[in-house]
C-alpha cells in the first residue's frame, strides 16, 4: 500500500465518524418531531416501586384519598396531578374524559392550587376523577418525584407504579402506551 | 481599558455567589447549618430549569426543595442523607455531579479517552521518520545566490 492510498484510507475514518454522528442526530430529531422523544423528560424513580404513602384532604364535594384507597378496588388506577394554572392540564382534559368513558379509574390530585380555582377548573373543563384530593403544599408531589404538572402514574392492583407520563396525555399516548399497559394488567 | 476592567471587577464583586435565596425567611438561623444547606442545594439540580442548582433557581419546585433541605438538616440529617433522600425521588439526574457507575463510565472516561487519542496522534506523528534534506548542489547554490542578488 503506497503512502497516498494509506492517506486516503485515513481520511475515511473521520468521514465515517461524522456520518455516524449525523445519522444518529437525524434519528433523534425525527423522534422528537414525532413526539416520541422529549429531551427534557426525566425517568421516574417510582416505576416498579410501591406508591408512596400519602393521605390527602378532598376537594369538596369529593372526599380525600390515600395511597391505600387507590388500590382498594382491586383494579389498576391512574393518579393524575393537575392544577388550574396549568395549560397542558386544559389540553389533556378531553383525553382524561375519554379515559373515564373507557372505564379507567382516574384519581385527581390538585397540585398547589387554591380550592376555589380548582372548583372553577373542574366546572369548566370537566371532572373525570373518581375522587379529587388536594396537595396544597406540593409535598406529596415531591414524594412522587413530580417536577411539573400534569403528571400521570399508572398504578396496578397491588399498588406498584407501572408507568409514568410527565406532561399532558394525548390521544396517541393513551392509545399506544397507557391503554395497552392497562389491558396487560387486567 | 483599565477603568473598564475596574468597573467589571467591582460589578463581579457585587454579584457574589449566584444564590436565589433572596428571602431571609428561607434561611436557617444557625449559620453553620445554613452554610451546609447551601452547599447541599448547590450540588442538586433544579428539575424545572435543569441547568441551575436548587440553590440558584427561582423556580417554585426549587424553593420547595430548599425548604426540605433545611428541614432535614435542622432535623439532624447528614449531607449525604439529604442527597440520598432527593436521589430516591428524582434519580441521579438531580445530582449536578453524577456518580461514577456503569451508566456514566463514558462520561467520566471521556477526558481519559481524549488524552489517549492525543497521545496516539503524537506518537504516530513522531514515528514518521524525519528525512534530512540533501545539501544544495553547487548549481543550486549559484542559482540561489543569483536569485538573492548576492
Amino acid at each position: 500500500m503506497d503512502a497516498l492510498t494509506r492517506r486516503r484510507l485515513l481520511m475515511l475514518g473521520p468521514l465515517a465518524i461524522a456520518a455516524g454522528a449525523g445519522g444518529a442526530g437525524a434519528a433523534l430529531l425525527l423522534r422528537m418531531h414525532e413526539g416520541r422523544y422529549d429531551p427534557h423528560a426525566l425517568p421516574s424513580m417510582l416505576v416498579g416501586k410501591k406508591l408512596p404513602a400519602f393521605s390527602l384532604p378532598g376537594q369538596p364535594p369529593s372526599p380525600g384519598f390515600s395511597a391505600a384507597d387507590v388500590t382498594a378496588q382491586g383494579r389498576p388506577g391512574v393518579v393524575n396531578f393537575f392544577a388550574s394554572w396549568c395549560v397542558p392540564c386544559v389540553e389533556e382534559a378531553p383525553t382524561l374524559a375519554a379515559l373515564k368513558s373507557a372505564g379507567v379509574a382516574l384519581w385527581g390530585i390538585a397540585y398547589k392550587d387554591k380550592p376555589d380555582a380548582t372548583t372553577r377548573f373542574l366546572d369548566r373543563f370537566g371532572d373525570p376523577y373518581v375522587r379529587v384530593a388536594r396537595d396544597e403544599q406540593g409535598t406529596v408531589g415531591i414524594d412522587f418525584g413530580l417536577y411539573g404538572v400534569p403528571e400521570s402514574y399508572l398504578v396496578d392492583a397491588s399498588g406498584i407504579v407501572r408507568w409514568r407520563w410527565a406532561g399532558g396525555l394525548s390521544a396517541d399516548i393513551v392509545r399506544d402506551d397507557l391503554l395497552p399497559k392497562i389491558r396487560a394488567l387486567a | 481599558m483599565s477603568r473598564l476592567l475596574g468597573v467589571i471587577a467591582v460589578l463581579l464583586a457585587l454579584t457574589g455567589g449566584a444564590h436565589a435565596v433572596s428571602d431571609p425567611a428561607e434561611m436557617l438561623a444557625n449559620p453553620v447549618l445554613e452554610h451546609r444547606a447551601e452547599a447541599v442545594g448547590g450540588q442538586l439540580r433544579c428539575l424545572v430549569c435543569q441547568n441551575e442548582s436548587v440553590e440558584g433557581s427561582n423556580a417554585d419546585l426549587a424553593k420547595d426543595l430548599r425548604r426540605i433541605i433545611r428541614q432535614r438538616i435542622a432535623a439532624g440529617d447528614s449531607d449525604r442523607q439529604v442527597i440520598a433522600w432527593m436521589v430516591a425521588r428524582y434519580g441521579d439526574f438531580i445530582r449536578l455531579s453524577p456518580p461514577f457507575d456503569a451508566m456514566t463510565l463514558l462520561l467520566w472516561g471521556a477526558p481519559m479517552i481524549a488524552v489517549a487519542i492525543g497521545v496516539g496522534v503524537v506518537m504516530l506523528a513522531r514515528r514518521r521518520r524525519f528525512v534530512p534534506l540533501a545539501p544544495l548542489t553547487e548549481a543550486e547554490r549559484e542559482r540561489l545566490d543569483a536569485l538573492l542578488d548576492l
